[in-house]
């Protein structure tokens, strides 16, 4: 097999192929939910609907995010975004039996699962699926989300990856436990500093040996823990050079972590706006970033800094001339944001808004856009471009979030992907009915370590 | 605190009839399971084309068994009529999680989904998670505080809290969204003499309001009680008893104690004669604790007719799902049936709708208005 002898090298060869993964969001500001297309977020319809239209353009992966507490805005859950989504693994077990071969990809924490549980349930989806899961590993460290769990906020920031670490490196013990296809299963013990497991694992190997892992930390951390420990690296870099940088970094980590040059793959996350001329792309543009950020929306963003009610200012008019109530805007916010000095922050946007002559309105736009993630352009244009990522072999696919659900992937499907196709960059069947197989990712090898009955952490 | 419920009465009508799918395996390879079907996909559309009204997927730790309510999800796109009701344990999980997995099973069924609450002494599953061994009366008093947990967190949106108001830019109208404020060392919100672990869960639930508001729960009957489950915490009880003969005393005395609000199961294990094998020797050397019926198949319908008199409805559990199946699809449903014992299965019915529940309102409705700050 030639992905084996990719994976291997010590020299990174590109594949000259894209794969394409979508990311159903269910919480936030990307996501439309002010145009007639909108349908819902939770009915099952909305998420066979997008799936089958992902597999019906060979998408390799869906992906769920996973809430484990609501966003809030000023002390009470927030009010202007899409939110409220189901549990992935549930919902990924219910496309299962819709599908045939995308991948089902779940995002789950390793704060506030627990290692033998995660793992089962993975193992489960993987065989229920037959050899289509995934795990996108995630961490968290606030004890503000442990406020919905057992064991509370227990993490501190600096443990959070030797944590999710030991957790993964668990959880590999697990899958590959059974000796044999038909058992018996290796008892598996861990004992660290954040938990104790003991436990025979019920599940043998799936179709495709055990879940590919996905992980998105971008971090100079993260990305060593992706090195040693993922299959796909799911990055915030789309736009090329920065693109052509990050490989070289993650092939140098990689070769580091003592896994080949081509070990992990790249899919950053992405969004697509296109028409038939680049015309009619810009015009579709202004309209999709008029409803993902509104003049509500906008105001609630700066509130969030500035920690105070400014819905008394103008969305169309300067940024706020008062200043935050707060020195350090809130860690338990459950946004990206927290611990950020506010005043400075404050000073800083009053002075580039200034400066570049945006509205409040305007200026939220230009911060909370995926800037750096969006492709928009015609069809044939937008296929040229990512022709060029798959020639160097800068990424090895786009992970797309839709602005629209359940419609939101049809353009893409529709008129992109038969560019690609035409274009010779982008699969014209599935390699196989496992996701490690139409990734072209290699069959885990247990190592003489992992293979050890006892690790002690 | 639980929801108060209206359930219609059992006088008068007929019952249903669950079917215990453990076993039935994901592919069919046979490990620890049933070699007869296929797929898990095969065993639940026999039983729903066979009219059971219920499956029933047990999470026991069984080597080969996938997650129980993972099984359920997978049949929810499939099937149509057919209540789809996992066992989830309270004990060693997360009730946070345990609450969204269900809710969005609700989702995934179009409101077919139930619960039945587990709390099973098991020193393996302790170790697993790195806790000490549950046991006793805490084990119960660990399923009352689960329980409530997602019952609360069922309701933490109230009905049509997703408002998508475009002229005002908001997407949920905020005062019907309620934190939960669960704390299991508050002395009100558990059991006298909880044991439990303090935990506390604050709320809101991560999911809207599960199709049918509030997923039917269901326990066995013995974890009910004073002390334990409190009765108006679950919507059906399992009853069993040593034998058959047992079986129609139990049900009535577990109905008076737990009341009329809760629906009665009935649980049988099942031994046909089948495909030239008499029913007594294909059971030989097994033993469940649960009342076992081996026999012809017209005896089994006498006896479920029995039953049913009695109970709501009744679980069985068959030997062999690919064998018993078969037999009870072929002659005992349908005789039932023409016995006028049997409910009508109804397409797109929820499983509330089969237990005689009414659809209620969030335990936090009224207080929108009055606390909006909250």
């Amino acid at each position: 097999m030639t992905q084996h002898s990719r994976a291997k090298s010590d020299v990174f060869t590109p594949s000259g192929k894209l794969q394409f993964g979508i990311f159903f969001q269910g919480v936030n500001s990307g996501t439309i939910w002010k145009a007639a297309e909108s349908g819902s977020q939770t009915d099952f319809e909305s998420f066979r609907r997008i799936v089958q239209t992902a597999e019906r353009g060979l998408f390799a992966a869906f992906f769920l995010g996973e809430g484990l507490r609501l966003r809030e805005h000023l002390g009470r859950p927030h009010a202007l975004d899409v939110v409220g989504r189901p549990d992935a693994q549930t919902m990924l077990a219910a496309l299962a039996s819709v599908t045939k071969n995308i991948g089902l990809v779940a995002t789950q924490n390793t704060t506030y699962n627990d290692p033998a549980d995660l793992a089962h349930r993975l193992a489960s989806l993987d065989l229920i699926s037959g050899g289509r899961a995934a795990w996108n590993i995630v961490t968290t460290d606030n004890a503000w989300t442990g406020a919905n769990f057992r064991r509370g906020g227990y993490l501190d920031h600096a443990d959070r990856y030797r944590h999710a670490e030991a957790f993964v490196e668990t959880a590999k013990r697990i899958w590959d436990s059974w000796e044999t296809p038909s058992g018996p299963a290796r008892r598996v013990l861990h004992e660290g500093q954040h938990y104790t497991v003991d436990v025979t694992p019920r599940l043998p190997r799936s179709a495709q040996y055990r879940p590919v892992l996905f992980q998105a930390g971008d971090s100079p951390e993260g990305r060593d823990f992706a090195a040693r420990q993922a299959d796909v690296i799911f990055s915030a870099h789309p736009k090329f050079d920065a693109a052509v940088e990050f490989r070289k970094d993650l092939v140098a980590r990689s070769l580091a972590a003592g896994r080949g040059a081509n070990a992990v793959q790249i899919m950053p996350a992405s969004e697509f706006i296109l028409a038939p001329t680049a015309d009619e792309a810009a015009a579709k543009k202004e309209w999709v970033r008029s409803l993902q950020i509104g003049p509500q929306q906008a105001v609630a963003y700066l509130e969030q800094f500035w920690g105070r009610e400014l819905s008394e200012y103008d969305p169309d008019g300067p940024l706020p001339e008062i200043d935050p109530v707060v020195e350090e805007t809130s860690e338990t916010r459950g946004s990206g944001f927290h611990g950020a000095k506010a005043r400075q922050l404050a000073d800083q946007w009053r002075a580039e808004a200034k400066d570049k002559g945006l509205s409040i309105r305007q200026f939220v736009t230009s911060k909370t856009a995926r800037i750096d993630a969006t492709f928009t352009g015609s069809y044939t244009a937008v296929a040229d471009e990512l022709a060029e990522f798959a020639r160097v072999g800068s990424v090895d696919g786009f992970n797309i979030s839709p602005w629209l659900i359940p419609t939101g992937l049809d353009d893409i499907v529709n008129h992109l992907v038969p560019e690609l196709q035409e274009r010779g960059v982008y699969p014209t069947e599935y390699a196989g009915s496992t996701l490690r197989g139409n990734l072209g990712l290699d069959t885990p090898v247990r190592s003489a370590d992992e293979a050890a009955e006892t690790v002690r952490a | 605190m639980s929801t108060p419920k209206h359930r219609t009465a059992k006088a008068g009508r007929a019952g249903f009839l669950a079917i215990e799918l453990d076993g039935a395996g994901w592919d069919g390879t046979g490990v620890g399971g049933d070699t007869g079907f296929a797929s898990l996909a095969g065993a639940v559309l026999a039983a729903e084309s066979a009219g059971f009204h219920v499956a029933t997927f047990a999470d026991a730790p069984v080597p080969g068994r996938a997650n129980a309510l993972q099984r359920a999800a997978y049949a929810g796109p499939l099937t149509r009529t057919i209540a789809l009701v996992p066992e989830v344990d309270t004990v060693y999980t997360e009730p946070f999680h345990v609450s969204t997995q269900l809710a969005s099973l609700d989702y995934v069924s179009g409101g077919r989904a139930g619960w039945i609450a587990t709390a099973a002494e098991s020193p393996e599953a302790a170790a697993a998670v790195g806790r000490g061994n549950v046991t006793g009366t805490a084990l119960a008093q660990e399923a009352a505080a689960s329980i409530e947990v997602s019952r609360r967190l069922w309701d933490s949106w109230e009905d049509g809290a997703v408002i998508r108001d475009v002229a005002t830019g908001r997407y949920i109208d905020v005062d019907k969204l309620h934190y939960v404020d669960f704390d299991a060392s508050a002395g009100s919100e558990t059991p006298a003499g909880f044991s439990g672990p303090a935990y506390s869960v604050k709320g809101p639930s991560i999911i809207p309001r599960p199709l049918q508001g509030q997923l039917p729960v269901l326990a066995a009957a013995s974890v009910v009680g004073a002390g334990q489950v409190a009765a108006d915490a679950v919507d059906a009880v399992f009853v069993t008893a040593p034998t058959p003969e047992l079986l129609a005393a139990e049900i009535r005395d577990v109905r008076d104690r737990v009341g009329a609000s809760v629906a009665v199961i009935a649980e049988l294990d099942v031994v046909l004669d089948s495909r030239g094998q008499v029913a007594a020797e294909r059971a030989a050397g097994t033993e469940s604790g649960r009342a076992r019926y081996a026999g012809t198949a017209a005896g089994l319908a006498d006896l479920l007719e029995l039953l049913l008199a009695e109970a709501d409805g009744v679980r069985l559990h068959p030997a062999s799902l690919a064998a018993e199946l078969d037999e009870l699809s072929r002659l005992v449903l349908p005789d039932l049936r023409r016995r006028g014992v049997l409910r009508a299965p109804v397409q797109d019915g929820t499983f509330r709708d089969l237990l005689g529940l009414t659809r209620p309102a969030s335990r936090y409705a009224h207080s929108s208005t009055a606390a909006a700050g909250n």
